[in-house]
């Protein structure tokens, strides 16, 4: 029996529940070149969008029911509309890939293995939008990828798809590799602008949004990576074959990635709504001897999961209603032998050098979070402390200047709401009853049942 | 030569930077001229300014600020608020190597933390501290956007995956002694100057440091080799059974069903306490290949 039919009698079969688009040459030698990617119809979705009017192409956009896929989900066609057209000012498109959000790795591989899908979505949107100017602003930390930008973008004016007159379109486009420079708050995308300014990285006040005021105050669109490399596809291959995966309100494909304790983390790109049950099944599940605890659907910002939401749909609504968000599904699983509380207070580190100072309840909120946390994970909390915790999160949450805060807030109210036990055990029993060894990759490496002592924390 | 021992400021004024000797002056216009041109706003060009006067001196000096103040008609005071805001700027000299180990969530619970203590040992260093030679600054660094390949090491932002604390022992003492070493994704290590130099937007023109370490890392493949009906890309799976590669993901989906499913489960070996995986092959078992065992495990 072949493996496929095998996993089949589970209802697991990986050829029916995966659809890779994006990820389907990633194996070629050298996927990043732009001949692979003409091999694998590379600019025939440019050829079917300059083959229409600009606001043909963004209805059509529109009409495949495309969502932002950095976290937000918002309609990326109906971002393209609220362009303002025929006012005299010069638009923008700036492309989100300053990927930080803690478990979130789906646009530095796509990036690093299929460049020149974003670039031919950008020649796409800034057709839609009447942009002869865009920017991908990349994180800096990711040098090989910048590397692969820059390849991918010069070949891409050497064959004519940016420049001047695009394929005999009239269409001129300049694309500009901008790197960061290693900070967070540079994802929010009014942030990014202040960054793309040669400001220090802050988010703004908004309205005016980015459609009306962005970069240099002109209309600007600011669309994740992933949003833009899936427009090509959509082009080539048409909205209703978009439309036949996922489901009504979350249509098309996306890149789930599966990280931590699993015995196959990776990429896998999916129709949207599968569920973690699905991918676990047919990846090879948790590691081998140990249980799920608890998962984040889409990075650190979206409240956790544990084994009880295996089966919510993996789409903006099914993740939405079981209570959390569909984020950048980063689906980072962490095993029994986890602490909650280290994990936690770990996120909230993160938070608090991340914030940006701005607003108060932002800065001082995750500065406390973090000193009540560092005590509770140290054996040195007091039962008030959670309530504490609670409460600071509940300060932060809803009341910071943008969304930093709300996810700063997340983790806190998920992990009291599913695991306030593991925390009051951290204060009843003055310290943190787990071995951190356990966790570890290489943990059950050596035949040491040492090792397997007290687990059972 | 500029301004690099003053690390404790008592609120004294400053003199004025010293200026960059006349011919490095000449050749960071130039490029700074073409940076500036990238842009329809020319205060756009800070931060890539930043990364170009880092390549020059390894870190942002007073000296370096100046000049992009002097290049943009800005201030210097507004150009040392963008320079202290960002991670990536060093203030101070700094190694060849900056070695950044993940120890955000996910990397440190799956060995980042136990990798940065060892490193610290190692190096006899703590954090954001060189080595007595200069080669190698080790720090902690945040969520580096590779959770499946954890735990991640970074070095001078090329990326070292599925690191031990035994790899990553080895990773430094082999960029200590100055041999060749080469990321799991990405081209073999320039220094932090020359990395620099490409962040600031002036592509790596080594022959071959694009193509280095070919396409997609293996985890970025898992999904793919699954849809094509290829077995699962981690040994783990097939080692563990002994058996034929067929047997894995309902290994897997065993374990998982444990306790996310309501029927009882009969596998003993799904309990947390089930039998260790001997077989595994790591990092820490293969010397064969220090700098990180992805490429194996994806066979």
């Amino acid at each position: 029996m072949t493996l496929a039919a095998e996993i089949d009698q589970n209802g697991t079969s990986p050829e029916k529940l995966l659809a890779p688009v994006l990820s389907s040459f990633w194996d070629e030698p050298e996927s990043w070149t732009l001949d692979t990617y003409r091999r694998h119809d590379g600019y025939e979705g440019l050829r079917k969008a300059l083959a229409m009017s600009p606001d043909d192409l963004i209805a059509y956009v529109k009409d495949s029911g495309l969502r932002g896929r950095g976290g937000a989900g918002f309609p990326t066609g109906m971002k393209w509309q609220f362009i303002p057209q025929g006012d005299g000012k010069p638009h923008y498109l700036v492309v989100n890939a300053d990927e930080s959000e803690p478990g979130t790795c789906k646009d530095i591989p796509l990036l690093f293995a299929n460049p020149h899908s974003l670039i031919e979505g950008i020649v796409i949107a800034c057709y839609a939008i009447r942009s002869s100017h865009a920017f991908i602003y990349l994180r800096g930390e990711v040098v090989p990828v910048l590397r692969r930008l820059h390849e991918a973008v010069r070949e891409a004016y050497e064959a004519g798809y940016l420049g001047t007159d695009i394929l005999g379109s009239g269409l001129d486009l300049e694309l500009t590799v901008h790197a960061g420079a290693g900070a967070y708050i540079c994802g929010e995308e009014t942030a990014l602008l202040d960054s793309l300014e040669g400001r220090r990285g802050q988010p703004r006040l908004r309205p005016p949004f980015p459609a009306v005021a962005g970069l240099y105050a002109c209309p600007t669109v600011v669309n994740n990576v992933e949003s833009i490399a899936s427009v090509p596809a959509i082009l080539n291959k048409g909205k209703d074959w978009f439309k036949s995966m996922g489901s009504e309100k979350s249509p098309g494909f996306t890149l789930y990635s599966l990280s931590g304790h699993v015995t196959s983390p990776g990429q896998y790109e999916a129709p949207l709504g599968i569920t973690l049950r699905q991918l676990l099944d047919m990846s090879g599940g948790i590691r081998a001897g140990h249980r799920l605890k608890f998962w984040t659907p889409g990075g650190s910002s979206t409240p956790m999961f544990t084994d009880e939401h295996l089966d919510v749909p993996l789409d903006y609504e099914g993740v939405g209603a079981a209570g959390s968000m569909l984020g950048t599904k980063a689906l980072q699983c962490f095993d029994e032998t986890t602490c909650v509380v280290r994990a936690v207070t770990r996120w909230t580190e993160f938070y608090a050098h991340e914030s940006c100072g701005k607003c108060t309840p932002c800065r001082e909120g995750t500065y406390w979070l973090v000193q009540l946390l560092r005590d509770i994970e140290a054996g040195n909390g007091q039962m008030a402390d959670l309530d504490k915790l609670n409460d600071i999160a509940d300060n932060i949450n809803g009341k910071s200047f943008c969304a930093l805060g709300d996810g700063a807030a997340s983790p806190i109210f998920s992990s009291l709401k599913y695991f306030r036990e593991e925390y009051e055990q951290h204060i009843t029993g003055k310290g943190c009853p787990f071995d951190p060894a356990r966790s570890t990759l290489w943990a059950d490496d050596k035949d040491d049942k040492n090792a397997h002592r007290g687990v059972n924390a | 030569m500029t301004a690099s021992n003053q690390e404790v400021s008592l609120g004294m004024p400053q003199l004025p930077a010293p200026a960059y000797p006349a011919e490095v002056l000449a050749r960071l216009e130039a490029d700074a001229k073409e940076v500036i041109a990238r842009y329809p706003g020319s205060r756009s060009a800070l931060l890539p300014l930043l990364h170009l006067v880092q390549s020059e001196e390894g870190y942002v000096s007073r000296t370096g600020m100046a000049f992009c103040a002097d290049q943009l008609g800005l201030t210097t005071a507004e150009v040392t608020a963008v320079a202290t805001f960002y991670t990536m700027y060093r203030r101070r000299p700094s190694g060849d190597y900056q070695v950044g180990v993940c120890t955000n969530t996910l990397c440190a619970v799956m060995g980042g933390d136990a990798i940065f203590d060892r490193l610290k040992d190692h190096l006899g260093v703590g954090n954001a501290e060189t080595t007595d030679d200069g080669k190698v600054t080790l720090e902690h660094i945040e969520c580096n956007a590779a959770c499946d390949f954890a735990p991640v090491v970074m070095v001078n932002w090329e990326f070292f995956d599925n690191q031990t604390p035994e790899s990553a022992t080895r990773l430094v003492d082999d960029l200590i002694a100055g041999r060749t070493v080469e990321p799991t994704r990405g081209a073999p290590l320039c220094t932090y100057k020359e990395t620099a130099r490409i962040l600031a937007g002036f592509p790596d023109e080594r022959p071959g440091a694009v193509e280095a370490s070919g396409g997609a890392g293996p985890a970025s493949l898992a999904g793919l080799k699954l849809a094509r009906g290829e077995a699962a890309p981690h040994a783990r799976v097939v080692g563990q059974r002994g058996g034929a590669p067929q047997d894995a993901p309902q290994k897997g989906a065993e374990h998982l069903s444990s306790h996310a499913r309501p029927s009882p489960d009969p596998h003993p070996s799904t309990s947390p306490f089930g039998a260790p995986d001997a077989t595994q092959p790591t990092s820490a078992s293969d010397p064969e290949h220090p700098a990180g065992p992805a490429a194996e495990e994806g066979e």
